[in-house]
């Protein structure tokens, strides 16, 4: 009970010490940007301020403020469920996130579901005739995933689709799940198909790799020596013993996903967490910016907590130890 | 299990062929989405108009975004508006006339008009408006076209008196930006940046933040006619080349584009039409004058001896655009032939190089914007080339778009590479710039006691003629001491499908049409 105590207040303080550790560097990196929120709003229209007036638009957006007083009272008001407020787009950043999270939340968990059913099977039929046409086949989907840019594969498939076809749903205003779920998930079919090819790449390669050294142990020869059915031994004995580095890898890129792909969600009109951040940057909307990125790192220290638990799930010997 | 996971497949694909084959071409002209309340009423149907960013603000003063001044706009009222041709027209003040030697501006209000809100509209108003406008607190980006008004009187509901320090003929052009809308003396900046409250064709339904603004119209609008399409939707779909895909599946039926690469492909379908309107912005390449060796105008006009400005504007931008002179606004138009060095003369610039002492050449730092607008680093990177031949060597910082915007407003630059907006009068396009208090002339980089005068006497002149020749003048002074180096102006391009008619693009980029522009 101890022990399990100790980790939980290890992880825990681990867990804030990482994210102080990124509110610092969110922090300082958005102020070493040139230009502010009032260059980023007026343009070069700022250049024509008089002095008074810049004055008045310091103390309007808060920038009068010495650097430190600012981190500790957004900090402060973090604490309290105050994210900030964006003049932009008249909402509380807190309003805000809720609203783009569940976006972002559901285009990472379509894309990973598609890339886990590209990836994988890919990864075992490659894996069960190494150096033969099948695996040759794998590696060039590998390669194509990972080295056609999402930009690219996104734009050519919106056109295609739109001038040949006349589907566009992403010209739509978007939908929510709630709001619309056919809508919805007819716009998050492109973006999600985009995502979860390229992430498909680098778990097709790791399901190859960890399917290709289990083969190799002696458990496995035993299975068969005692006439477990080649699929059986495949999947149960071969894939199951496999698990461990392709939830790794699939957590990592879970985690990425959370962090919004900025690209795609551009070229497709997802209003998730990505353009958030991005529109939060162009506009110099610190609040946004610091709030969001806070909440995103604490997404993908979850994923990575949820990983380390499935490890002990798939594995016992990982609890065990 | 492998039969499950090749079941999940199975579905998988299974519910992407139904998604497809359910889902249907287009939404129609109508472009209903998701979360756009319409609010139509009397029918017109709704507009969609596609647009790459949300505004950043809905407070008509301080609006500088192209995207913010199309909505707003639409919304607010002006004094002085300007017609199809860049005319300064009657708007909320039915008349003006100046008196007491050009010291006196009495305008004559609309009767009848109200706000959004169903108040009524009158000179406290204006005067309230123009009083804070003029207030250095509200930070107002227009201050500076009222620098003239010394102070506003309301005598009674529907006339207003602006007292001048002097004649100032560009007023009443000033009058129709939408950074001096009309606001009702009751409203704040915070409770407008919430619920726009003005006096314009359309009012607003519906904010979804990010994703669309949808305007309804404003069926208390003063005009002669109410606008013809029910509700428009402005629609945000960040990326240029999708707003065209979402055209093409007809979920959008309007959009303004720049790039000319992308009106190429607009037009390449077959189903968009689209309109080139010359734009009142021009490119140039600004120079500091007040820098370095730029100091010395044989710098500075070898520099412009060196350029040809059509290699700049075919290589930059597809050819899509025409050589240009300071004054781009059709009344006032320079002559780009008058210029010195109107073609390319590498002898002339080596001669001016010569007179500065410079024959065996001079380097000059130039700062660009990457992404700021789409011909930018390629009509640096044809500068650089022409004039390396001149043995003046351009030096390029391409910087992403906030540095530059940093530094072109500390006016830290030798040179820059620039697109500025243009404005249908000259004295607001170039008056700010190039007087010696000017509140952009540190920018400018250059003044002149000439200039001063120049541009005093196109305040003081009312007769077009008279301004005419006065921003030759101007234009003359620009060019022959090579202020900056005017190189071109684009065109806009305006996309629309086939179900849109009655929408005017205006030089200006104004989609202040829209309010004729039905939905067919």
């Amino acid at each position: 009970m101890t022990v399990l105590r100790n980790r939980f207040v290890r992880r825990v303080a681990e867990t804030a010490g990482i994210l102080f550790g990124v509110a610092v560097l969110v922090f300082v990196m958005l102020r070493a940007i040139p230009g502010d929120q009032i260059t980023a709003g007026l343009g070069t229209e700022a250049a024509a301020l008089t002095p008074a007036q810049r004055q008045a638009l310091e103390q309007y957006y808060g920038l009068d403020q010495p650097l430190v007083t600012q981190f500790f009272s957004w900090l402060g008001n973090m604490f309290t469920g105050n994210f900030g407020y964006s003049a932009r787009s008249q909402q509380s950043v807190l309003e805000l996130t809720m609203n783009a999270l569940p976006v972002t939340f559901e285009l990472a968990v379509l894309s990973i579901v598609l890339a886990l059913l590209i990836g994988v099977p890919l990864g075992m039929l490659a894996a069960s005739r190494p150096n033969s046409v099948r695996d040759a086949a794998g590696q060039a989907v590998s390669l194509a995933g990972l080295s056609i840019p999402a930009f690219l594969l996104a734009t050519t498939l919106l056109s295609v689709f739109a001038a040949s076809f006349g589907f566009n749903p992403n010209g739509q205003g978007f939908a929510t799940l709630l709001e619309d779920p056919l809508l919805n998930l007819r716009q998050m079919l492109l973006p999600a198909l985009v995502l979860g090819f390229g992430i498909a790449a680098p778990i097709l390669r790791t399901t190859r790799t960890a399917v290709l050294e289990v083969r190799s142990d002696d458990f496995v020869r035993t299975a068969r020596a005692k006439g477990v059915p080649e699929r059986r031994l495949q999947v149960r004995h071969v894939l199951g013993n496999a698990l461990v580095p392709i939830v790794t890898m699939t957590g990592l890129q879970f985690g990425y996903l959370l962090g919004g792909a900025v690209v795609v969600e551009q070229i497709f009109s997802v209003p998730g967490i990505g353009r958030q951040v991005l529109l939060g940057i162009q506009q110099k909307e610190y609040a946004v910016v610091q709030s969001t990125v806070l909440v995103i790192a604490l997404a993908f220290v979850l994923v990575n907590l949820v990983t380390d638990l499935l490890y002990r799930v798939i594995d016992p010997r990982v609890g065990a130890s | 299990m492998p039969r499950g996971a090749f079941s999940a497949a199975g579905l998988a694909a299974a519910l992407s062929l139904a998604l497809t084959a359910c889902s249907s071409p287009s939404s129609g002209p109508t472009g209903t989405g998701t979360g756009t309340g319409t609010g139509a009423q009397g029918g017109g149907g709704t507009l969609v108009v596609g647009v790459t960013s949300d505004p950043d603000t809905l407070f008509p003063w301080k609006a500088t975004q192209f995207q913010a001044v199309n909505v707003l706009q639409n919304l607010y009222g002006t004094l002085t508006e300007f017609d199809k041709d860049l005319n300064v027209v009657p708007g909320l003040a039915e008349s003006w006339e100046a008196g007491d030697g050009g010291r006196k501006l009495t305008l004559k209000l609309r009767q009848g008009v109200t706000f959004a809100d169903g108040s009524a509209f009158d000179s406290k108003d204006v005067k309230s408006s123009l009083d804070q406008i003029m207030d250095e607190k509200t930070a107002a980006v227009a201050r500076a076209s009222l620098s003239s008004v010394k102070a506003v009187e309301a005598p009674d509901p529907h006339t207003v008196v602006l007292e001048l320090t002097g004649p100032d003929a560009a007023l009443p052009a000033n009058l129709a930006s939408v950074n001096l809308a009309m606001l009702s003396s009751d409203d704040t900046e915070e409770k407008l940046n919430a619920t726009p409250n003005g006096t314009g064709p359309f009012r607003l339904a519906k904010r979804v933040a990010s994703q669309s603004i949808t305007l309804a119209r404003n069926d208390a609008y003063w005009g002669p006619e109410k606008a013809k399409a029910a509700t428009v939707e402005f629609r945000v779909i960040p990326d240029e080349s999708s707003i065209v895909a979402a055209m093409q599946s007809g979920n959008v039926q309007l959009a303004v584009f720049n790039d000319p690469l992308v009106a190429q492909t607009a037009e390449g379908g077959g189903t968009i039409t689209v309109a080139k309107t010359p734009q009142l912005n021009y490119h140039a390449l600004q120079l500091n004058a007040r820098k370095g060796d730029l100091k010395d105008v044989n710098v500075r006009l070898a520099i412009q001896c060196a350029i040809d400005r059509k290699q700049v504007l075919d290589t930059a931008a597809l050819g899509e655009g025409e050589v240009t002179g300071p004054i781009t606004a059709p009344a006032f138009k320079s002559d780009p032939n008058k210029r010195p060095c109107p073609t390319r003369d590498l002898a002339k610039a080596a001669e001016y190089l010569g007179k500065a002492g410079k024959a065996a050449g001079v380097t000059v730092k130039a700062i660009v914007s990457q992404g700021e607008y789409a011909t930018s680093v390629n009509e640096a990177q044809n500068l650089k080339a022409q004039l390396a031949e001149a043995k003046i060597n351009l030096e390029l910082e391409v910087l992403e778009s906030g540095a530059f915007v940093d530094r072109w407003v500390a006016a830290d630059f030798d040179a820059a590479v620039a697109l500025n907006g243009g404005r249908p009068d000259p004295d607001g396009s170039y008056g700010r710039y190039f007087t010696s208090d000017g509140n952009l002339n540190k920018v400018a980089g250059y003044s002149s006691p000439e200039l001063d005068e120049l541009f005093a006497q196109g305040k003081a002149a009312t007769d077009q003629a008279a301004r005419k020749a006065v921003y030759d003048k101007v234009a003359a002074e620009l060019e022959e001491n090579a202020a900056w180096i005017w190189l071109f102006a684009g065109y806009t391009y305006t996309a629309t499908t086939a179900n849109v008619s009655g929408f005017v693009p205006m030089a200006s980029g104004s989609l202040q049409y829209l309010r004729t522009t039905s939905v067919g």
